[in-house]
């Protein structure tokens, strides 16, 4: 019974979402009726201390707008953020400094990111000076631990550069650097390396990994590709239009993918291999729905070849579990 | 043997600018035959773009070196009158899509009024005859024809690139240069933006030249791979070779970076970053991140034939 509770008390999640949505309100018109870009609809998952997930999502289906809303830079319009225990859904404008001390944002365009006018170190001192540190020795520390910690040595090489004198890879560590500064409990890294290339980008997905496991950082991986998730983390969601249409465990996904979604993204994702020249793949017609206006029930359903009429264009589908941890947004798998 | 549709040797390209003379393009070679594709693959500010450019001969003004030779149908591109070279050659028998042309679309001009420019003021065609085949091409690339007379702002990003494709394919072209194609589309459109260029090469038979930094992408197109590293192209190989067997130090390494999805292996990355093409090291470029390097890489490594056609730029192969 104790190893139970003891367990549980491992498990205990750090970062709890339920039901996130996010809507923006457009009008149109001088007495335009209102209408909503759904951009996150009904979102829910947990994270446990020290774990790393992947989202995959694509652009237009309400990627930075998750990322934005969990750590709080966007009011959620429905749903519960919990973090730590704590309810941070509608935190007042102080109590959130707390927030943002225990969160940190790992950026796409790392350039456009960095302010390009402060050196590194002066970059690297922002957040401690907003967060009260007010020993310059002690920041001075903080500051070399970090960049030793993105292995942005020797420090002293480093501390006195502008952002554009650093090489893209180099850029993008120092972003971590300024993330994980404040000894963050989480991080979400909304598409930290594709703006990288393809030797560097290992490197900065390593360089995470390794932050996770030392200092047992949660980390929400953010990304539209699909091939670099499994060297990064267990378990996968998988996005599409607001919703996460499937979730399971990394090797269950890519071994049997459920929904037709998932099973479509990985037909036509390649792998380096000279006989795709000559394969004319399977690939759903259209594109992503507008989120001001998606389509009615599931709605990946104008996309879909295993649409069933009368049910997936009329309600949403429910959640159903298809295998261990494996669940998906879907109705060929039931009728719930 | 078939005679070769394009063959570019020892093409150079240096510009000048207040730092110095950027080396962008630097003794390259490389040929094709008429309906294949070449990828050149590289990580990015390595010359891709550059190559690009010196091919169809938009040169940047303050260009300082430029030599070699572009045979293209037995005609020396470097040599030929810029006259001529308009007239004939650019964006007629050899067209060019910059990276992200997609967003380079008027938005206040119709679409088919768009596609219509290079018929009407290079080949003189009448205006409905051009916007006649305009509608036609736009529909071959999967675009309904009513399309020419809407504007880009209502076309989404994967819609807006078939009608740069569809643009490109106006004048009959015989060779295609891509540049980035797909790098601002989401993964689906992606997949369908290369099912429609395989389609179209297979039916009109148009070589390509396809510029990518994503080596995964490239097996979607390309016959043959010319890998570039810091303004040269290090390695020129055959695609079935290639992705089973790349011989450059570089191209090892590179591939041992590239994720993949069906199975799993062990990712490397290679430390270090590329040399500045400003100034770039004498010998061997990639001799200082090179886990084989050895005394002889300070001095130029040579081309290494392994046959006719292909080559390896590395000294480890010499015999």
């Amino acid at each position: 019974m104790l190893a139970l509770c003891e367990v549980m008390i491992m498990n205990a999640s750090l970062l709890n979402v339920e039901g996130l949505r996010k809507y923006f309100e457009v009008r149109r018109g001088f007495l335009g009726r209102r209408e909503y870009i759904r951009a996150v609809d009904g979102v829910s998952f947990s994270l446990n201390k020290g774990e790393a997930i992947s989202i995959v999502v694509e652009s237009g289906c309400g990627k930075t707008t998750l990322s934005k809303t969990i750590l709080r830079l966007y009011e959620p319009t429905d749903g519960r953020i919990i973090f730590a225990g704590k309810d941070v859904t509608h935190l007042s404008w102080k109590e959130l400094k707390w927030y943002r001390r225990e969160t940190g944002l790992v950026q796409q365009d790392p350039f456009g990111a960095l302010p390009s006018f402060m050196t590194v170190k002066r970059i690297l001192e922002e957040p401690l000076i907003i967060h009260g540190v007010k020993d310059r020795r002690e920041r001075d520390k903080r500051v070399y631990k970090a960049l030793e910690q993105v292995k942005l040595t020797p420090v002293e090489e480093f501390i006195g550069k502008y952002p554009h004198m650093l090489s893209g890879g180099q850029q993008q560590r120092l972003v971590i650097a300024r993330a994980i500064i404040l000894e963050p409990k989480l991080i979400i890294a909304d598409e930290p390396v594709s703006m990288l290339d393809a030797s560097v980008r290992i490197e900065i997905l390593k360089l995470l990994q390794k932050l996770q496991k030392d200092y047992e950082l949660s980390i929400i991986y953010i990304t539209h590709d699909l091939s670099t998730t499994r060297y990064f983390s267990e378990k996968i969601y998988i996005m599409y239009a607001g919703h996460i249409v499937e979730s399971a465990e990394t090797k269950g996904i890519l071994a049997n993918p459920a929904h037709p979604y998932t099973r479509a993204l990985l037909n036509v994702i390649p792998d380096p291999d000279p006989s795709n020249r000559f394969i004319i793949k399977n690939v759903p017609a259209g594109e992503p729905p507008n989120l001001l206006n998606p389509p009615t029930g599931c709605r990946f359903n104008p996309r879909c070849e295993n649409m069933i009429k009368g049910i997936c264009d009329v309600k949403q589908p429910p959640v159903i579990e298809v295998g261990k941890s494996h669940y998906v947004k879907c109705w060929l798998y039931g009728r719930a | 043997m078939e005679k070769s549709h394009l063959t570019v040797k020892n093409l150079v390209m240096y510009y000048r600018t207040l730092k110095g003379e950027v080396k962008a393009v630097d003794d390259v070679s490389f040929s094709l035959l008429r309906g294949e594709t070449v990828a050149v693959i590289g990580e990015s500010g390595c010359g891709k773009s550059s190559l690009a450019k010196s091919i169809i001969r938009l040169l940047p003004r303050n260009v300082s070196t430029y030599k070699g030779v572009i045979l293209f149908n037995d005609l020396n591109l470097i040599e030929l009158d810029e006259e001529v070279f308009t007239r004939d050659i650019r964006w007629v028998k050899i067209t060019y899509v910059p990276q992200a042309a997609l967003n380079s679309l008027n938005p206040v001009i119709k679409i088919g009024d768009q596609m219509v420019e290079p018929l009407i003021l290079r080949q003189k065609m009448d205006r409905r005859e051009a916007l006649d085949k305009a509608a036609k091409t736009l529909r071959r690339v999967g675009i309904s024809e009513n399309f020419i007379h809407h504007y880009p702002f209502e076309l989404s990003g994967g819609m807006k690139q078939r009608v740069i494709i569809a643009m490109s394919l106006l004048t009959n072209p015989e060779l295609m240069i891509l540049d980035e194609p797909t790098s601002s589309l989401d993964v689906l459109t992606q997949a369908n933006i290369m099912n429609l260029l395989k389609n179209i090469r297979k039916d009109l038979k148009l070589s390509m030249i396809f510029i990518t930094h994503d080596v995964s992408l490239s097996s979607e197109l390309a016959d043959k791979i010319a890998v570039m590293y810091a303004g040269q192209v290090v390695e020129f190989n055959d695609a079935n070779t290639f992705y089973h067997d790349p011989k450059h130090p570089y191209s090892q390494k590179l591939m041992e970076s590239v994720p993949t999805l069906r199975t799993e292996k062990k990712l490397n990355f290679i430390p270090g970053a590329p040399p500045s093409l400003l100034n770039p090291p004498k010998g061997c470029r990639f001799a200082e991140r090179c886990p084989y390097a050895f005394d002889k890489c300070v001095e130029e490594p040579p081309l290494v034939y392994m046959n006719e056609n292909f080559y390896v730029k590395c000294w480890l192969y010499v015999k």
